[in-house]
């Protein structure tokens, strides 16, 4: 989806700030949401990366930009958990209240009135799978990417669509994440390393960059059955 | 507390915190461990002892190009799945850096968790579209002739780069030069 989690080439950004000597965690509060992902996955809640990466892209788009990475897990899990039935928003609410909060501040999670089903997910046994078929691609390959939006998860960034690039690595079939986020089946698709210029993304600019992404087969068509030259 | 404590997302997490607790899905010490993991055993210090092997050791080196997922796990570290690793190597004539603009993705198991300017929005919108911009704006001006290549982790692959060591520290040995590797070294927004 085009979230504001799909942030490759969007303007208007400023200078990146690094923190110096920064701790893995600014406050504990952070390191509770980070173990609550590992407890939901214990609790049976999620199983997959796909699902709860798309439950952080679901979050209300303000909070992603401003309530900080461990802020927008939060959201990610508490759209989760409202959607399993595990806690209730109003009793999340309640809690808060009654610690100091307000319900006046903005809250990050949107769950899904709907939620998509959770399906078979079995958890633990990574991403990479072996299918009965072979990669319609190889190294050298010139490709193009798809130019359609999805309405739901997908890991084809905005910037990338509709370009043409090279296929620099490949890998084995993985599961498919615009599915699987869905409870749609883990349905493996071949995974490629495509490399494009700079100047095929942004239209003008600086010959020497590249800029490479890993990019499942169903987002890429052949270009003329070019090799790159 | 400091102020970054009393966020409404803080109270919100903390709210949610005692809700799990109570329910058995949480414990304290389940968080306290996760602090003292990130902390002091998966971090940056776990790819500079690659670094560092790397510089050393040419066949190690090039098992690591060729496969990183396996020459790592010559190291047995913990934390972090990574379903392959690929390492890319800064050259006189190749700049790697490393983003993930959907999300964050980076490799634990070998960098620890990524810093908050990886997460931040500056850095992975305008690190794919600006790079040479930006790794200058971050300390690091390279010349026009050199060819920066950005990795966006948009799958499972995990990318790490391996800087070019650093002239001065020639003969040192592999633990002294594992010293020597930053975090920032290995995302390829610094050189050594």
């Amino acid at each position: 989806m085009d979230g504001i989690h799909d942030l490759g080439g969007k303007p208007g950004h400023g200078e990146v700030v690094v923190e110096k000597d920064e701790p893995a965690f600014h406050s504990r509060w952070e390191a509770a949401v980070f173990a609550m992902e590992a407890a939901g996955i214990a609790a049976g809640v999620w199983t997959n990366v796909d699902r709860f990466r798309h439950a952080i892209e679901r979050i209300d788009p303000i909070a992603y930009a401003t309530h900080g990475y461990y802020g927008r897990w939060l959201g990610g899990i508490e759209n989760l958990l409202v959607e399993a039935g595990v806690v209730t928003r109003e009793s999340i609410d309640a809690r808060m209240e009654k610690m100091g909060g307000s319900l006046q501040d903005l809250v990050a999670s949107r769950p899904n009135l709907v939620p998509d089903p959770v399906g078979d997910e079995p958890a633990g046994r990574g991403s990479s799978r072996v299918v009965n078929r072979k990669p319609k691609f190889a190294t050298g390959d010139l490709v193009m990417t798809s130019r359609k939006a999805k309405s739901g998860h997908t890991r084809l960034p905005a910037y990338a669509r509709g370009k043409t690039g090279a296929v620099v690595l490949t890998h084995d079939a993985w599961v498919y994440p615009d599915s699987n986020a869905h409870g749609q089946g883990e349905d493996p698709q071949y995974l490629y390393t495509v490399q494009f210029t700079g100047s095929e993304l942004w239209g003008a600019g600086d010959e020497n960059i590249k800029v490479s992404l890993d990019l499942f087969e169903p987002y890429l068509s052949a270009v003329d059955g070019r090799k790159l030259s | 507390m400091t102020d970054h404590d009393r966020e409404p997302q803080a109270i919100r997490a903390e709210a949610l915190e005692s809700l799990l607790i109570e329910k058995g899905l949480l414990t304290a010490d389940a968080i306290d461990e996760v602090i003292v993991r990130y902390s002091e055993r998966v971090g940056p210090m776990n790819g500079a002892r690659v670094v560092a092997r790397a510089w050393i050791d040419p066949d190690f080196k090039q098992r690591l190009l060729e496969d990183g997922t396996s020459a790592i796990n010559e190291f047995s570290f913990e934390g972090g799945r990574i379903e392959k690793l690929v390492v890319v190597e800064n050259t006189e004539k190749v700049h790697n850096a490393v983003v993930c603009t959907l999300c964050s993705c980076y490799p634990w198991a070998v960098l620890g968790l990524p810093p908050r300017w990886y997460k931040d929005p500056q850095y992975r919108s305008r690190i794919v579209r600006e790079p040479r911009t930006v790794l200058k704006e971050m300390g690091l001006d390279l010349p026009a002739d050199l060819e920066i290549r950005i990795w966006d982790s948009s799958a499972e692959v995990r990318y790490m780069v391996l800087p070019q060591q650093p002239e001065h520290s020639l003969g040192k040995s592999e633990q002294e030069l594992a010293q020597l590797v930053t975090r920032n070294s290995m995302v390829g927004v610094e050189s050594l």
